[in-house]
């Protein structure tokens, strides 16, 4: 090769400075038909309606009255609002109790998957997994049940003990209640992540750790759970997340429990109703806004607080 | 008109009611040119919501649409509904009660035709309230209190009745009962009067309840409450005419032992109900083809064939007066309620319910917001009574902010 490119130098180099000079515009095309479906698609169906609801939020439409742009008032109306504050702080509260538990488990599940030493890995895998692939409607409606007071396994265990059957849907128990749902339909998802995560560890660090005398346990804390920080914080991320959209649990909870939920429980919740049920579309769409600041802002945070972790 | 209807014509009825599309069949016999495409877009709340998104939208508007009385004033305020007057014939209003016309007649508009009522009264289990030595027919509320005390202390582990906090229907059914007029429809003029006397008194008397602990404050229509009639855990329901389409399904092992009797009176002697739920189909101003689409709400609410097919196979309490005199309609026997002769109870209660009831033109936040209140502080044993400020006060705030004037404010 080396021998071919000495003696042909000139024509070839000219030739290849003239691909050189064309390539970045061919490829620039190509890519971005390539990306274009999906830019298509990107602005059509997310940032178009994004600057919609934007535009939205800054007018106000009354039944009465007509259209009228009122500025930033949906946004202070919104943060005076203490239906939707105190749903921000319902869920943030969810957030720190239900996500730590959940990753706990998912990362200890995962840890245990990957060390081989669980009787039917495949069962076992699929069987923590089984209830993502349930829609959060169905488990939120089967949870109702098995949460129900007159029938259901922890009404009749009371009967048989003769106590009264638990509430598990009042006021004090109901964020738990949710909290336990999702930490069942996601742990499997998570545990899924993590456990993709160790295995794409190379071996020959277990190995290494192996030579050095390092235990099970030991590989575990001071090997496999540094490595598996990116995948933590992503499942951390996307967590955060879900728990500020909760919304489908409430929904189906509101209707066995309604003098509970209400309207507001959760700011998603909240967002819905005044939409759909109050017809208040702008104040709903400046809500949706003032819950994406949060969201983004919570966000930032635990990556930066991971990010600081990762320094020391 | 009749040359108009000759046209052809395709029209879409939006209605969850069982039985609407054999109605349209029959329809469609009559009128062989007007083809329908019969739409369930859901049921209540999810209908009234999709129906205002396509409103908003101005893009797959149906024709005709099922549209509750509450929610009337609501969609006349957007104007979205169309006066009915020219399509129908003159003596139309003279088919129904006087408190039924003044459902659909606002304004001297007539803005749907009556599909069914919901006449109030009670229906419970003869059975449970006979072995318990409670005297049957309840005539007063003050004896219904009684009743309900003594039952739960002979059982234990059953109550009377159950009343969720939340229905904001039927209390304003009980509401209306006692003689209260909470509301009027005038964008203009809103009245909106929850603390009244009138609806103190209801309160008051169901909070005593609640406080002795005779009642319990379920919430309704999900599964632990149909199982709470099935397994009896409630022996009776204050319900409208339409109440054992809901049961039939959960009370096989019950089915006889019901009997329905007329809503217990505020004073002996009396006879006034109140209303909870009924419906009409209304035609969309927009719609392209008015005529047909008026004469199809008319033709499957008026005529007798379909009519009949309403009352005797769905079940459904009719409002039209010639159905409501009809000797054989009146006589029918029921098998759920041990072949008591009810439509005569409640055709009584129709006959019955009091006149002058107005509804808010912003009615889903009212129903919503009462619903969200009152289940919050009865749950929490405070009672129905204190939720009655906090709603009115969210009403008032809500309708000011949606550019209503309201009276007094």
């Amino acid at each position: 090769m080396s021998q071919a490119t000495a003696t042909a130098a000139g024509p070839t180099t000219r030739r290849a400075a003239g691909r050189r000079k064309k390539k970045p515009g061919s490829h620039g095309a190509a890519g971005f038909l390539f990306t274009l479906p999906f830019m298509v698609l990107f602005l059509g169906l997310f940032i178009a309606p994004l600057l919609y609801a934007l535009y939205l939020s800054l007018f106000r439409e009354q039944l009465v009255g007509g259209n009228q742009f009122v500025g930033l008032d949906n946004y202070i109306d919104g943060l005076q609002d203490r239906e939707f504050t105190r749903g921000i702080g319902r869920v943030a509260l969810f957030l720190l109790i239900q996500v730590p538990i959940m990753l706990l488990l998912a990362l200890v599940f995962a840890m245990i998957l990957d060390s081989g030493k669980v009787w039917f890995p495949k069962l076992f895998r699929v069987g923590i997994f089984v209830p993502y692939a349930v829609p959060t409607v169905i488990a939120a409606l089967m949870w109702g049940f098995l949460y129900g007071r007159d029938f259901g396994p922890f009404a009749d265990l009371a009967d048989a003990i003769n106590v009264p059957p638990p509430n598990f849907l009042s006021e004090s128990t109901m964020l738990f209640s949710i909290a336990n749902v999702s930490t069942w339909t996601y742990t499997g998802y998570n545990m899924i992540i993590l456990y993709a995560a160790l295995r794409s560890i190379p071996t020959e660090l277990y190995e290494a750790a192996a030579v050095d005398g390092a235990g099970a346990v030991r590989t575990a804390l001071h090997v496999k759970l540094p490595l598996l920080r990116p995948a933590l914080l992503l499942c951390a991320i996307f967590s955060v997340i879900g728990s500020f959209q909760l919304f489908a649990e409430p929904q189906i909870f509101a209707t066995i429990a309604p003098e509970v939920i209400g309207k507001g429980y959760t700011p998603n919740l909240y967002v819905y109703n005044l939409a759909f049920s109050d017809q208040r579309l702008n104040y709903a769409a400046a809500l949706s806004f003032l819950l994406g600041v949060v969201v983004f802002i919570v966000s930032y945070f635990v990556m930066y607080a991971s990010r600081k972790q990762e320094e020391r | 008109m009749a040359a108009e209807l000759k046209k052809p014509a395709n029209l879409t009825l939006w209605a969850w009611t069982p039985g609407t599309a054999e109605a349209v069949q029959m329809f469609e016999k009559a009128y062989p040119n007007i083809n329908v495409k019969v739409q369930n877009v859901g049921q209540g709340d999810p209908h009234y919501q999709k129906l205002r998104t396509v409103l908003k939208s101005g893009r797959g508007l149906p024709d005709v649409v099922h549209m509750e009385f509450q929610y009337i004033p609501s969609f006349t305020l957007t104007e979205s509904l169309l006066d009915l007057t020219p399509y129908l014939p003159d003596d139309f209003l003279s088919d129904y009660p006087e408190w039924i016309q003044q459902q659909i007649n606002l304004n001297g508009a007539i803005y749907g035709v009556p599909w069914d009522t919901g006449p109030l009264g009670f229906i419970y289990r003869k059975d449970l309230l006979d072995k318990a030595g409670i005297k049957t027919p309840i005539e007063t509320w003050d004896e219904f209190a009684a009743a309900a005390e003594k039952y739960h202390r002979a059982n234990p582990d059953s109550y009377l009745v159950n009343m969720p906090g939340g229905q904001t229907g039927q209390w304003l059914g009980l509401f209306w009962q006692n003689g209260a007029r909470p509301f009027s429809g005038d964008p203009n003029n809103l009245r909106v009067n929850l603390t009244s006397p009138e609806i103190r008194e209801v309160t008051e008397f169901w909070d005593k309840l609640y406080a002795s602990g005779a009642i319990t404050d379920d919430a309704d229509f999900n599964d632990a409450w149909y199982q709470g009639f099935a397994r009896g855990k409630y022996a009776g329901w204050i319900s409208a005419a339409w109440g054992p389409i809901f049961l039939q399904s959960y009370t096989e092992n019950s089915k006889g032992k019901w009997r329905a009797q007329a809503l217990p009176q505020w004073e002996a002697g009396q006879t006034v109900s109140g209303n909870w739920g009924g419906s009409t189909l209304a035609v969309l101003k927009d719609s392209p083809n008015k005529a047909a689409a008026a004469e199809l709400a008319r033709w499957i609410l008026q005529e007798r064939q379909p009519v009949e097919m309403f009352s005797y196979d769905r079940f459904l309490f009719p409002p039209q007066n010639f159905m409501l005199e009809s000797q054989e309609w009146l006589n029918q026997p029921y098998e759920f309620y041990g072949g008591q002769k009810v439509n005569q109870v409640y055709a009584e209660m129709a006959d019955a319910v009091d006149t002058g009831w107005e509804w808010t033109p912003i009615h889903e936040f009212v129903a919503t917001q009462g619903d969200d209140i009152k289940a919050r502080t009865v749950d929490r044993g405070e009672g129905a009574t204190a939720a009655l400020q906090p709603w009115q006060d969210a009403v008032v705030n809500y309708a000011q902010q949606q550019g209503l004037t309201v009276e007094g404010q």
